[in-house]
């Protein structure tokens, strides 16, 4: 209770952050990506490719339309948000939890000029770096599948980075809660994988119950799917405007959050 | 402000640091003065990290002041971080990063430019004796050399003051002895240096001046040779004998006494005249008609200062060691 106590009273405080010196960790951190990005990509690019096989092929050649797509046209542009967020969301968690754990990355770089706030706010910038990388590089498969329709769907970088944010500030918050790896698996057996299966990645969620219809509008993967998939197609409609905003708006939100609780979990 | 507090690499009055309500810290007072290698010395949790931690800008103050390079450390932490090397407990290396890289890569945190870093780095590794690893992955390094990069890493920005927590805890004799003489090099080059240790060999070896600290608290402060001077004495004669027998030899040779320490089935008897005491101690002896079944004199050392001041040797755990780390502090490792 104390602790919540003192985390709302946080969030009205400003944060310490040296811009500069932020993107100083978020180079640390690109420079340890670049030695060993082959084997990452491989790993959480060819996950997605096997979704696509195995849904939008195999499966998908039982379904002969959702909403008028072909099931790969419904499926593949949604891959494109879920392999994001698969990769922020492992970066944010088991990764930098070796970083400001075992490793002592952080009290390596927290005694120079470096805050903690500037430390976490530069794996904030990462973790929604790697998310945009990935969700490309899959964005390179879907034009690859011809599915791609119109120019528009180059927008799709601006959702993809803000759910890609979100999903560094939700996972950093769990980060520093966590009191071991293991704990990792709750947030993915909990919250991830439910939020890839039942937010309009694999099928619409007027499927769904109609009671628990509400669900998948509380999940960033939702709202991104949403603008995504008909950016993609060249359906671009107003109602993304909406999507964008509720993006934005919870981005922010939980923006100060980790920053207070790394920061609580470290220095004592 | 009195000039002399200010012209004080560290100032430290009445420093408090409290986890929960262990008070791991209690009220400190002392001050280092530039060009200076002053030293903590105390056993495991005796409060030496959690004092170096609130120097170095880790730990948030209890209570107290703290005014490092003559600014508070509570307002003006950046500042004075730019100033500080610092080498931690636990080296926290860039274990995916060459050596040079790593060098390079914290000179970023200073703002240093890349072409004076590349030099630095250069030099430093030189220093070291790591420039033959430089395209080495950390991972890859001796325990010895890593703590050799740690130290190296903290002269990147050619610190005013080098915080070192003990920095040769976990390394083989000869590793330590390479690491205590580029030690004794920074320290003739000018370089002002807070040490903490609880190795009496690394505090006598490298510490000007030295605090003594048990449970918190501070138990004396001076140069070694004073600290030995003041406390124990020049020599220490080692007995092995019935206790039966301790009360009366003290008695007996209490004139050229200067202390006596009882450990276990041991006496020792501290005095400046070594061979005085152990002729006096014969002749108790042959008076007696007895044996000791041990005997030994020796010269005293800081060890036998601590013994004096809190009655057990340093390797005895302080009950209380665990308990910073259990609170998170700095030298949290179990996430």
């Amino acid at each position: 209770m104390a602790t919540i106590k003192s985390l709302l009273r946080n969030m009205l405080t400003k944060p310490d952050i040296n811009l500069k010196l932020s993107l100083n960790v978020f180079s640390r951190n690109l420079r340890v990506f670049r030695k060993t990005w082959k084997a990452n990509l491989m790993f959480n690019f060819l996950e997605p490719m096997l979704y696509l096989w195995a849904m939008g092929f195999g499966l998908g050649v039982y379904i002969s339309q959702i909403n008028g797509l072909t099931y790969l046209e419904f499926l593949a542009p949604a891959l494109i948000a879920s392999s994001a967020m698969f990769a922020t969301t492992y970066e944010m968690t088991y990764s930098s939890f070796a970083r400001m754990g075992h490793e002592k990355i952080f009290h390596g770089i927290v005694v120079t000029p470096v805050s903690m706030d500037d430390i976490v706010f530069g794996e904030i910038l990462y973790g929604t770096f790697k998310g945009v990388i990935y969700g490309l590089v899959f964005f390179l498969v879907v034009i690859f599948f011809g599915i791609v329709k119109s120019p528009l769907s180059l927008m799709l970088i601006l959702p993809l980075t803000l759910m890609a944010l979100i999903f560094s500030n939700l996972s950093l918050i769990w980060t520093s809660i966590a009191p071991n790896y293991d704990s990792f698996g709750y947030f993915f057996t909990l919250f991830i994988s439910p939020m890839f299966l039942f937010s309009g990645v694999f099928f619409p969620i007027e499927s769904l119950p109609i009671g628990l219809q509400f669900l998948p509008g509380l999940t960033p993967l939702y709202h991104t799917v949403a603008i995504i998939r008909p950016l993609v197609l060249g359906q671009v409609a107003w109602d993304l405007i909406g999507h964008l905003i509720w993006l934005t708006v919870v981005a922010l939100i939980t923006l100060r959050i980790p920053l207070i609780m790394v920061k609580n979990k470290l220095i004592k | 402000m009195a000039n002399d507090t200010k012209n004080k690499v560290i100032h430290a009055k009445n420093l408090t640091k409290c986890f929960g309500t262990f008070t791991a810290v209690n009220g400190v007072n002392f001050s280092v003065s530039r060009g200076e290698c002053f030293g903590l010395l105390g056993p495991n949790g005796a409060g030496k990290t959690s004092i170096a931690s609130m120097i170095f800008g880790f730990s948030p103050l209890t209570e107290g002041k703290l005014l490092v390079l003559g600014q508070d450390i509570e307002t003006e932490a950046r500042k004075i971080k730019a100033q500080l090397g610092v080498v931690a407990q636990d080296d926290n290396l860039d274990p995916e990063l060459t050596v040079r890289e790593n060098l390079l890569v914290y000179a970023t945190y200073f703002s240093i430019q890349p072409a004076t870093a590349f030099q630095r780095s250069a030099d430093i590794l030189d220093f070291m004796d790591l420039s033959a690893k430089a395209d080495s992955v950390v991972q890859e390094l001796s325990g010895g050399m890593k703590r050799r990069l740690t130290i190296g890493r903290a002269l990147i920005n050619q610190p005013e003051l080098l915080i070192l927590d003990e920095p040769t805890t976990g390394l083989d004799p000869y590793a330590r002895h390479i690491v205590w003489q580029r030690l004794r090099q920074l320290k003739e080059k000018g370089t002002t240096m807070l040490l903490t240790t609880h190795y009496l060999e690394e505090a006598s070896q490298l510490c000007d001046r030295l605090m003594i600290i048990n449970a918190g608290s501070i138990l004396a402060e001076g140069t070694p040779f004073n600290l030995i001077e003041t406390h124990v004495g020049q020599f220490a004669l080692e007995l092995e004998i019935e206790a039966q027998w301790y009360n009366k030899i003290e008695q007996w040779c209490s004139p050229l006494l200067k202390t006596s320490q009882k450990i276990g089935n041991t006496l020792i008897l501290f005095s400046d005249q070594g061979q005085a005491l152990t002729d006096k101690i014969t002749t108790f002896f042959a008076n007696n008609k007895i044996i000791p079944s041990y005997q030994r004199l020796r010269p005293t050392n800081l060890e036998d200062v601590f013994l004096k001041l809190t009655g057990k040797t340093l390797d005895t755990s302080d009950p209380h060691e665990t308990v910073p780390t259990e609170h998170g502090g700095y030298q949290n490792g179990n996430y």
